[in-house]
């Protein structure tokens, strides 16, 4: 009933958006929308090239659903860190609320800033609104700290939009991941903002001046202040991380990093779903492990903390599990060849470790990592074809 | 008469915005990369660049007939050295901080695409006042470039102008900030392409 009244709704005002009528050049608004309620007659016209039943919003949406458990785990960690500080009450209900209101201005301030950029594009350049957007609008501001100020969000977004994506063409062009491009912008734009300790935990006006403040210090921070001959394992002990803790992600950080488990139940998802490729994901859990290990076996008692940090712990803490579940598996900037997918996840866990080790400026790597590899990739696919071409037998003599 | 009028307009304003050397011709990006955190040493570039460019024209128009055709780049560049070494000890002499502040970039003219590229290829064909306006021009555009690049990356990098202060206190205490990317190479690479597509859609209006 209802949705045949909506669909009345749309045939009635289609004749409005479409060449003569009055309101052409909002026709990609009114296009979206309507694929929003029904399946389009057309799927795939545009990159990415999905050989499936499926079109885009339904591929994208999938993406949006792997999401919803880090989403809504990290709504719920932003309001119990933030509880927690201020000396609220931490049971859940209040916790969740608290998370909230923290977190949906920043979603709805992504959300709303990135699609005005969508839209306007959309009318001037006459292409379709991408779903694509559905899910850009929604990592963007799980990349964040619970304590980012709102304008600063917006100017990542339209950055990460604009900049990362519509001056390529649109959704299916960009070559860096868009989402990435506006926490890097934001990360170099205003870097009091996206590190150091203060920042990670929204404190509300305290309850009660007596209690006792937490640091709010994210495990990578402690251990970036690791000295000589210090055990990060055991520095992370002292402040409370355990791995088990790291793993399920109760501890200050970006919104949705801090739980690995749930970016692995995300991960398995999409993978099972076929939407995020197992070879970058897998490459990429590789390379973390067999650079840390490779680094433990130089490190002997050498003084440097870092190198002799047991690799799990390079899986568990800051944003690596998030990045190469969702952010590197974008399949618009990662390659489209199958087996160099290895060797893209694979340089991605590299990379995010040696940042990590020998780069004291950074403590995060990964957004880094994927960023810099998102760049290979068209190179990456250009190999991988030269190579398959090589194999051919020529089925023409050359003279 | 009517003629000579347009094409000496045509020359000054041509590279001004249609064909700006750096917008258009993306000549002379490594400076404008380097100097314009701050508008005060944008200017001072922008005015040097634009007298050398005026002053290397002029010679090599007026020695244009008597420059070798085999040797003219060593002449050419002859003639640029001679005047970046003029500007270079004129800013120590007078203005010795922002010669501090722009060090190797002075002396780096020599290499600036734009001034060899107007000798090659205006002043060796061109009568010296139709050259000299030529510099004129083409220093104009590129300062202009500059001074543009300079004004966004100092405003909002450092939320000054000049030196003085314009953003006022009330913006920093309800939470504004300076833009810290502002003040990386990579902004003005940003901006430079942002003006760049600014140009060509007003242009291709």
């Amino acid at each position: 009933m209802l949705f045949e009244k909506i669909k009345r709704a749309f045939d009635k005002n289609r004749k409005h958006f479409r060449d003569d009528g009055k309101l052409k050049r909002m026709y990609p608004l009114f296009e979206a929308l309507e694929a929003f309620f029904f399946t389009p007659e057309n799927v795939t016209k545009e990159v990415p090239h999905v050989r499936d039943s499926i079109d885009l919003k339904r591929f994208m949406s999938f993406v949006v659903v792997a999401l919803l458990p880090t989403f809504l785990f990290g709504i719920y960690n932003a309001g119990y860190q933030s509880n927690l500080m201020s000396g609220f009450s931490l049971d859940f209900w209040s916790a969740f609320s608290k998370g909230l209101i923290i977190v949906l201005p920043l979603v709805f301030v992504s959300y709303s800033v990135g699609f005005f950029w969508e839209i306007l594009f959309a009318s001037i350049r006459k292409h379709k609104i991408s779903e694509g957007f559905l899910v850009t609008g929604l990592l963007f501001p799980m990349t964040l700290p619970p304590t980012m100020p709102l304008w600063q969000a917006a100017l990542g977004i339209s950055f990460g939009v604009v900049i990362g994506k519509e001056i390529f063409g649109g959704t299916g062009r960009n070559i860096l991941n868009p989402a990435l491009t506006g926490r890097a912008f934001l990360f170099f734009a205003y870097p009091a903002k996206m590190t150091g300790d203060s920042v990670w935990t929204v404190v509300g006006r305290l309850k009660d001046q007596s209690v006792d403040i937490v640091s709010g210090a994210t495990p990578l921070a402690v251990s970036a202040l690791a000295g000589t001959h210090e055990k990060i394992e055991l520095l992370l002990a002292q402040k409370g991380y355990s791995f088990l803790r790291l793993f399920t992600g109760i501890y200050p950080g970006s919104i949705g990093e801090t739980s690995a488990m749930l970016c692995i139940v995300g991960a398995v998802f999409l993978m099972v779903a076929g939407i995020a490729s197992y070879r970058i994901i897998f490459g990429g859990i590789l390379g973390v492990l067999s650079t840390g290990y490779l680094l433990n076996m130089v490190a002997g008692d050498s003084s440097a903390a870092w190198l002799s940090l047991n690799p799990f712990y390079h899986l568990v803490m800051g944003g690596f599990a998030f990045g190469i579940s969702f952010m590197a598996t974008d399949p618009v900037s990662a390659p489209g060849m199958e087996n160099v997918k290895w060797v893209y996840g694979f340089a991605i866990g590299v990379l995010t470790v040696l940042i990590r080790v020998f780069n004291p400026a950074y403590s995060e790597g990964v957004m880094m990592a994927i960023l810099f590899m998102n760049l290979f990739a068209p190179l990456l696919d250009y190999v991988e074809i030269k190579l398959r071409l090589k194999k051919r037998i020529p089925n023409v003599q050359q003279f | 008469m009517r003629r000579t009028e347009t094409k000496i307009l045509k020359v000054i304003f041509e590279p001004i915005w249609k064909n700006n050397p750096v917008m258009i011709q993306i000549l002379g990006i490594c400076s404008s990369l380097a100097v314009t955190v701050q508008l005060q040493t944008a200017i001072v570039m922008a005015i040097a660049l634009t007298l050398v460019v005026a002053f290397s024209n002029l010679a090599v128009s007026v020695m244009r007939n008597v420059i070798p055709r085999n040797i003219r780049i060593i002449a050419e560049l002859c003639i640029v050295a001679t005047l970046v070494i003029i500007a270079d000890e004129l800013l120590k002499a007078f203005m010795y901080d922002i010669s501090k502040q722009l060090s190797v970039f002075v002396g780096l003219i020599i290499t600036n695409c734009i001034v060899m590229g107007r000798a090659e290829s205006f002043a060796l064909a061109n009568p010296p006042l139709l050259s000299f306006l030529d510099g004129i021009g083409n220093g104009v555009g590129y300062g202009s470039v500059l001074i543009a690049v300079a004004f966004i990356r100092e405003l909002l990098g450092s939320g000054k102008l000049l030196g003085f202060d314009v953003i006022p206190r009330a913006f920093y205490l309800s939470g504004y900030e300076n833009m810290g990317f502002m003040l990386l190479a990579p902004a003005a690479f940003i901006i430079i392409g942002l003006l760049v597509w600014l140009q060509r859609t007003l242009i291709n209006k």
